[in-house]
């Protein structure tokens, strides 16, 4: 089961807690791996641990030229794209008030405008090819929302609807999108919070812990893989209880 | 008929899954050939690749019969 042996996977974000894990468990399953992200030492990093079948293809998603090279520079090195994961993502937290437009345009540029750019670039080739996985990686807030990431929630929420629109122009060329919607992960992303955040978040999750990046990961390896070619436009919400729809 | 237009018949009438007689200058994609919209995207794709060129969206646009992109293929492919 979700063997993924020949299968080529390109995932951005992947020197991120979730991203990495994202990378390791694809690879582990035996696909191909193309990892992206701005940090080319924790790149280098993460392939070397990786040993073979992978590909680093630098990106810097805030930038649109750089967003069109990504895709066409994967396919290249591994010749092919079976499966894209939109991971990477950026927060720039304020207060709805206070939020500047810069802080507004550089998360949905980087968490859901590149996601766009990327799927369009990637889903032509998955056409001709007749098979295609593409995962998103959405949140728990772009459901719920959460104070102080106006931003943030809006292009989470915006990718679930991105998702179930592409799902249903691509599915008859057996392609599938799907998201998976974490809760709070221990990430770098999660790092920064204080102990009385933690512990503010922890009592709002039944399982009274922060998730694995491999309990994100393992999902998307199922979304990826062959078992799971009748799933589309489906979010996959991963958040230890913390929110149930 | 030109040698071009053989070609484009042939794509035509492998991916749409149509008889040959059908496939005429006058076909439309999509009411007379049961294109649907993703096809006529790919069609355009396929026609690409068969002649090496690349054909911009406001022109693919424009193609939504046979005799449409002969022509644009009579003009545009090397």
């Amino acid at each position: 089961m979700f063997d993924l042996s020949g299968r080529k996977a390109l995932v951005t974000g992947a020197t991120g807690g979730i991203g990495g894990a994202i990378a390791r468990a694809l690879h582990a399953q035996g696909a191909t791996v193309a990892i992206s992200g701005t940090r080319r030492a924790a790149l280098d990093e993460l392939a070397a641990s990786l040993g073979e079948r992978v590909h680093v293809v630098e990106a810097n998603l805030a930038d649109k030229d750089s967003v069109e090279a990504l895709v066409p520079a994967a396919e290249t090195a591994m010749d092919g794209l079976d499966i894209l994961v939109n991971n990477a993502g950026i927060t720039r937290d304020n207060l709805f008030m206070r939020m500047k437009d810069e802080e507004w345009d550089q998360v949905i540029a980087v968490n859901l405008t590149a996601a766009f750019r990327l799927s369009r670039a990637a889903v032509k080739n998955m056409m001709r090819r007749r098979y295609g996985r593409i995962v998103n990686i959405g949140s728990v807030v772009g459901s719920t929302g959460n104070p102080g990431q106006g931003n943030y929630a809006a292009a989470k929420a915006g990718l679930i609807g991105m998702t179930k629109a592409l799902a249903a122009e691509v599915a008859s060329r057996n392609i599938t999108v799907n998201c998976v919607a974490p809760g709070f992960i221990e990430s770098p992303m999660t790092d920064v919070l204080n102990d009385k955040q933690k512990e503010a978040i922890l009592g709002t999750i039944p399982m009274s812990r922060l998730g694995k990046g491999d309990e994100i990961a393992s999902a998307v390896v199922y979304l990826a893989s062959n078992e799971a070619g009748y799933v589309t436009g489906h979010t996959l919400h991963a958040n230890g209880g913390m929110a149930m729809f | 008929m030109s040698d071009i237009a053989d070609r484009v018949k042939k794509i035509v009438v492998e991916h749409l899954g149509v008889d040959a007689e059908k496939v005429t200058d006058n076909a439309n994609f999509i009411d007379d050939l049961g294109a649907d919209s993703l096809d006529t995207v790919e069609l355009v794709m396929a026609f690409e690749e068969e002649f090496n060129v690349e054909i911009p969206d406001d022109a693919a646009e424009t193609i939504v019969t046979v005799g449409d992109a002969i022509k644009f293929l009579e003009k545009n492919a090397a």
